[in-house]
């Protein structure tokens, strides 16, 4: 699965889709597969709290090279620095590249675009169909051809991480499932991911699983505190 | 209806929508611009209006305006903004202008640092305005108490004539969690607006003003305040959470983010056989007084996002300053569940 997707790994979505969970959870599992060297870009100009960039300590622990969009702490100025265009072109790298939040997010990208082989690129739109603008088959169609027009990307799949945080239940994941399989139905967008925080949803089987589209992640917790 | 995925600042912004707010005026602050961005788009399509104010104070005296023609109307900001927002807060309280404040900390003082704090207790429990005055303090600690403080808000700020405030640390409106905005809140019985607002006078005309230049006038409209306003506020808006108080011989005090922390403390110190517990107030202006009267408890320990703002206020509720001990961090530092247990254990070690 992870080594299946392409070299660079772009992960959209509508804010509060829970990018950043994923995208950390992504390329730990990543690195542990990959034998190229693995780097994650917090390209997030627009979020104040809850960044990638906040572990990047941990990630460089496990061997992750991290990039970060911010000048010095005091100031947290919102920037892109250069070297994250290495990864885009150095073939020695595997890349996940996690964006601030709707196509607004998906802005930084073009300063990018001019050095990006679009045949390298995996573009995952992350859906959670409980954030109320994406609630509806339109609406999740609507946001996704938004972030096509914005970044200048198509996207390449769905990624469903349906969540109500710690009060998520295998049903919810279910029902996440069969509003983005209408959305994927009309639009061509293959469902490449589920995903679930396994010590919240509890009454997760085998048998829920198999019913689930793409293949099935469980994540951990690594941006919410455990009081939250 | 069913629970939606919001946060904080986005559902504070729907939840005003909700009670009615018609009005909305701020300046650009992190952490709570979502506020302003939400109720930018969605207020109009609600048919009120949104205005982007050239400062912070020109804001809160828009609502000076708006309240006074009787809209229900809200600003919102972060502390060095709710600090430059005190003046016209003052002017709302003696005008008798309802109108809601909503203030989502970050670390101070001056510009600080937008990481989320508690450093504005005093600012909003004591204000920096002039005078003799009170104003409610709400203290959400999750988004869907967020939700319910803002609807409660705009009652209470009708019912009584009076500013309100919501306070947030940074963190309640930046997080994201599962919320119902259906949740009933407890509605009032309020003063018709056509006994007091602008335009309804039909030739006796009625005046909102912050001057009563006759000082025994002024004395008297003083006590007024105090004797219809904020003593029944006292004996009625008072709200607070016990947690896991019944066998309790400690209680940690908190509200808001900490309070969270502290509940995640509090299973940890239990299994290692304290009996310790919450009080947490949920209005911090009233504060709570019967749940210190509890002489079971041998220590409060207060716990903020702050140097022990709230201290004073539980040493006069316990009415024993001794039996008042703190922990904190301050400056936009959250303090983890674990330094929170290894702090209580050696606060009550101490004193065993």
């Amino acid at each position: 699965m992870y080594l299946d997707d392409k070299r660079v790994r772009i992960i959209s979505g509508h804010y509060g889709s829970g990018k950043t969970e994923f995208a950390v959870n992504y390329v730990t599992n990543l690195k542990k597969l990959s034998k190229n060297k693995v780097a994650i870009s917090d390209m997030d100009i627009v979020n104040v709290y809850f960044r990638s960039r906040e572990k990047k300590d941990e990630l460089i622990k496990q061997g992750i090279e991290v990039f970060d969009s911010s000048i010095g702490s005091s100031a947290d100025l919102p920037a892109i620095p250069k070297e994250m265009l290495v990864p885009f072109v150095d073939k020695e790298y595997d890349y996940v590249v996690d964006l601030g939040g709707n196509e607004v997010g998906t802005i930084v990208l073009r300063r990018f675009r001019e050095h990006i082989d679009i045949s390298e690129v995996d573009f995952f739109m992350v859906v959670n169909v409980f954030r109320p603008d994406t609630q509806t088959v339109d609406a999740i169609i609507e946001q996704k051809e938004r972030l096509e027009t914005t970044s200048g990307f198509k996207i390449t799949g769905f990624i469903n991480n349906t969540n109500l945080v710690r009060e998520t239940s295998a049903e919810d994941l279910l029902y996440g499932d069969k509003l983005l399989k209408e959305a994927s139905e009309k639009t061509g967008v293959p469902i490449k991911y589920t995903s679930y925080v396994k010590e919240v949803v509890k009454d997760m089987t085998p048998e829920i699983i198999s019913k689930l589209s793409g293949d099935v992640i469980p994540l951990k917790y690594y941006m919410r505190e455990v009081w939250m | 209806m069913a629970k939606v995925l919001m946060k904080g600042n986005e559902a504070t912004g729907k939840a005003a929508i909700l009670a009615g707010c018609k009005f909305f005026a701020g300046y650009p602050i992190t952490p709570q611009n979502e506020v302003p961005e939400y109720l930018s788009r969605e207020l109009p399509l609600a048919g009120g209006t949104f205005v982007q104010a050239e400062s912070e104070v020109a804001a809160i005296n828009m609502l000076y305006g708006a309240g006074s023609a009787g809209a229900r109307c809200m600003t919102s900001s972060s502390s060095p903004g709710i600090a430059l927002k005190q003046e016209g807060i003052g002017y709302c309280v003696f005008g008798e202008v309802p109108c809601v404040i909503n203030s989502v900390s970050r670390g101070g003082p001056a510009l600080g640092t937008i990481q989320p704090s508690q450093q504005d207790y005093n600012q909003a429990t004591r204000g920096g305005a002039n005078g003799d005055y009170h104003i409610p303090v709400l203290a959400p600690a999750s988004i869907q108490e967020a939700v319910d403080a803002i609807k409660e808000a705009f009652e209470i700020a009708d019912f009584y004539r009076t500013p309100v405030m919501v306070l947030q640390d940074g963190l309640i409106g930046q997080m994201m969690e599962p919320v119902d905005f259906d949740k009933p809140v407890k509605k009032r019985e309020i003063p018709p607006k056509s006994e007091w607002a602008l335009g309804y006078g039909k030739g006796n005309p009625h005046i909102i003003e912050g001057i009563v230049i006759d000082a025994p006038a002024c004395e008297q409209k003083n006590l007024r305040f105090f004797k219809e306003k904020y003593e029944v506020m006292e004996a009625n808006e008072v709200r607070y959470e016990e947690y896991m108080m019944d066998d309790a011989e400690y209680a940690f005090v908190a509200y808001g983010s900490s309070s969270r922390i502290c509940k995640t403390a509090i299973k940890t110190l239990r299994d290692k056989g304290i009996k310790i517990g919450l009080i947490r107030p949920k209005t911090l202006w009233p504060f709570p007084q019967v749940p210190f009267q509890n002489k079971n408890i041998k220590l409060f320990i207060d716990v903020e996002m702050n140097m022990g703002q709230m201290v004073p206020d539980v040493a006069l509720a316990c009415n024993d300053k001794n039996k008042v001990k703190f922990f904190g961090r301050c400056g936009g530092m959250i303090p983890s569940p674990e330094e929170v247990v290894a702090a209580a254990e050696k606060i009550i070690g101490g004193a065993e």
